[in-house]
């Protein structure tokens, strides 16, 4: 069958682009930005029941040098938005961000003088996984989202930033109409 | 990690956080170092600051309750009580003795759930990485409880101000006296692990002392406190729904160490158990409602059948039920210590402030002094030992 005939046993081809978005999405390692409540969760779901080493993602640092992708668990208050931000910056690239719960995708139910209205206003955000806080089932969808997200990345541009396209909402109905 | 370094090279200044993995949140600390040795340690808090007393002061009592949840949210029963006690009290209420009995046995869970994310946190910060698993293997199937009482895992706002809103399921009995069961085993494979761990007991025996005297000076209270020899329970110092009633001990440690706070802990847990067991022996069939029909929404079926009921139901939805001018203050022994709500009322639907007691923010005054005069390191094992919840602690 083609081209697969002529090489020896033990052999694949496929795409430069292919290997490597499938290296990317089958080892992310989330940054521990633990904030608030969702916090819980995502140590829920790193943990015995939920198990998120199925998914390759339960590799979490507490150095953002050695992350790649970001869950913005909780609310972010006014006073740690900057402190995000430096963390995001201070992740090498490729990084993706996943804003976990309706606080940080939103301001939640906490719409006041303290609260940043949407972690998206501060850092590129490529999936919201709605809930208050989610459940782990929801956050496992929301890191699958993303990792069909990296499947379709081209290497050649830059990683689709939030303003361009718009990002996947980890939801039932999403992944109906999918 | 931003250093500085005195003028006379005497000492280092580093940071510690707000996002640093032993730190339980986003908390911050500025400590100056003499080596490794910790010369000064202040804790810079507000990076979670939510502004929940503001916010409580525009929304009427009911939808308070939902704000309450995310504030310590390892024990959110814990909050939805002390709220819910607190408007109680200044609306003169009498609750019901299944629902008292029912908020018992909830809050003793939520004692034991919050225990238990503790001790894996601890213990993970301190390097025992598989006690994390085991503590939120058990963590699940109390909040599978929630999950069906509340159909929330982490947020159930189950308590109403009057009692509950409904009932709980059928399978609540049976779910809780299976977890009654099995707990005992889970708790004594943690011990097995960490009691008499050499390791553990090197990083926690003699580290972060608070003595008694000094602990009453700084307001701490809680395991905290007990931990210190000190007898302070809310629940038998200013019983609340009914806690007089029943027979269980306030464990107290010796040294005032992180490992005698640990052992409070776990003790507490197992006391906790017997509390739950007695209060499902007690659990017999009845209202969970207050008798007081301003405070719960009309019946479905009366609302599209009868014009008062609807006008009712649109009141208070739209409004809500209002308390008498006044104040009160309610207190109760959460799991870190101390919770307490201060409500005052202007007469009208929607609080004029509402202030809170969080034991977090006070306990985590007593951090410099354990810390002082001690390796870097163990600020961790202190950290851990006090168990603050940055939620509560900015609010």
């Amino acid at each position: 069958m083609g081209l697969e005939e002529l090489v020896p046993d033990g052999i694949l081809t496929t795409t430069v682009e292919k290997m490597v978005n499938w290296a990317r999405r089958s080892s992310l390692w989330p940054a521990t930005f633990g904030l608030a409540c969702c916090a819980i969760e995502m140590m829920a779901t790193s943990a015995s029941r939920y198990d998120l080493a199925r998914f390759g993602a339960e590799v979490f640092r507490a150095s953002p040098r050695q992350a790649d992708l970001m869950i913005v668990a909780g609310r972010v208050s006014k006073k740690m938005a900057p402190v995000l931000k430096r963390i995001y910056d201070q992740m090498p690239e490729p990084k993706w961000v996943i804003s976990m719960g309706a606080c940080a995708s939103c301001g939640g139910i906490f719409n006041n003088y303290a609260i940043v209205q949407g972690v998206d206003t501060v850092v590129p955000v490529d999936v919201y996984v709605p809930g208050c806080p989610p459940r782990p089932e929801a956050l496992i969808y929301g890191i699958m989202k993303l990792q069909e997200k990296i499947d379709n990345q081209r290497l050649k541009q830059p990683a689709p930033v939030a303003e361009s396209e718009p990002p996947h909402i980890a939801t039932e109905t999403s992944s109906a109409s999918a | 990690m931003a250093t500085a370094i005195s003028p006379e090279f005497k000492t280092i200044t580093i940071n510690m956080g707000p996002q640093h993995p032993s730190t339980h949140g986003v908390l911050r600390l500025v400590i100056e170092l003499d080596g490794e040795t910790v010369v000064s340690l202040k804790p810079v808090i507000g990076y979670l600051h939510t502004g929940m007393e503001k916010t409580m002061e525009s929304k009427n009592y009911h939808k308070s309750i939902t704000v309450t949840d995310r504030m310590d949210y390892l024990s959110p029963l814990g909050n939805n009580m002390a709220y819910v006690g607190a408007v109680e009290k200044l609306m003169n209420l009498e609750i019901p003795e299944r629902a008292q009995v029912l908020r018992v046995i909830l809050l003793e869970l939520t004692r034991i759930s919050s225990h238990l994310v503790w001790l894996g946190t601890h213990a993970i910060d301190l390097g025992a990485m598989s006690v994390f698993l085991y503590c939120f293997r058990e963590r699940e199937k109390l909040l599978d409880v929630n999950d069906m009482i509340a159909g929330s895992r982490l947020t159930p706002s189950y308590f109403r101000v009057g009692g509950f809103f409904q009932d709980v399921p059928d399978a609540f009995v049976p779910h809780v006296s299976k977890f009654l069961d099995e707990f005992p085993i889970a708790l004594g494979e943690y011990q097995n692990l960490l009691s008499k761990n050499r390791i553990w007991m090197k990083r926690t025996i003699g580290v972060g002392v608070l003595s008694p005297e000094h602990a009453i000076d700084l307001c701490v209270t809680g395991p905290t406190l007990r931990g210190s020899g000190v007898r302070y329970d809310v629940r038998k110092a200013q019983p609340y729904s009914g806690y007089e009633t029943y027979d269980f001990e306030v464990p107290l440690g010796r040294n005032g160490d992180v490992y005698d706070r640990y052992l409070c802990r776990i003790e507490e847990m197992k006391q906790s158990l017997s509390i739950v067991r007695q209060g499902l022996d007690r659990l017999r069939p009845g209202t969970v409602r207050c008798d007081n029909p301003y405070l719960f929404p009309a019946d479905r079926t009366d609302v599209k059948l009868n014009m008062e009921e609807l006008i009712y139901h649109f009141k208070i939805m739209s409004e809500g039920y209002s308390a008498p001018p006044g104040d009160a203050y309610f207190g109760i022994e959460s799991p870190k210590g101390e919770l307490g709500f201060y409500v005052v009322s202007d007469g009208g639907p929607i609080p004029h402030r509402t202030r809170v007691r969080p034991p977090s923010l006070i306990n985590l005054q007593a951090l410099e002094d354990m810390c002082v005069g001690r390796m870097v390191a163990d600020t961790v094992a202190c950290i851990g030992s006090i168990d603050i919840v940055l939620g509560e602690v900015d609010r």
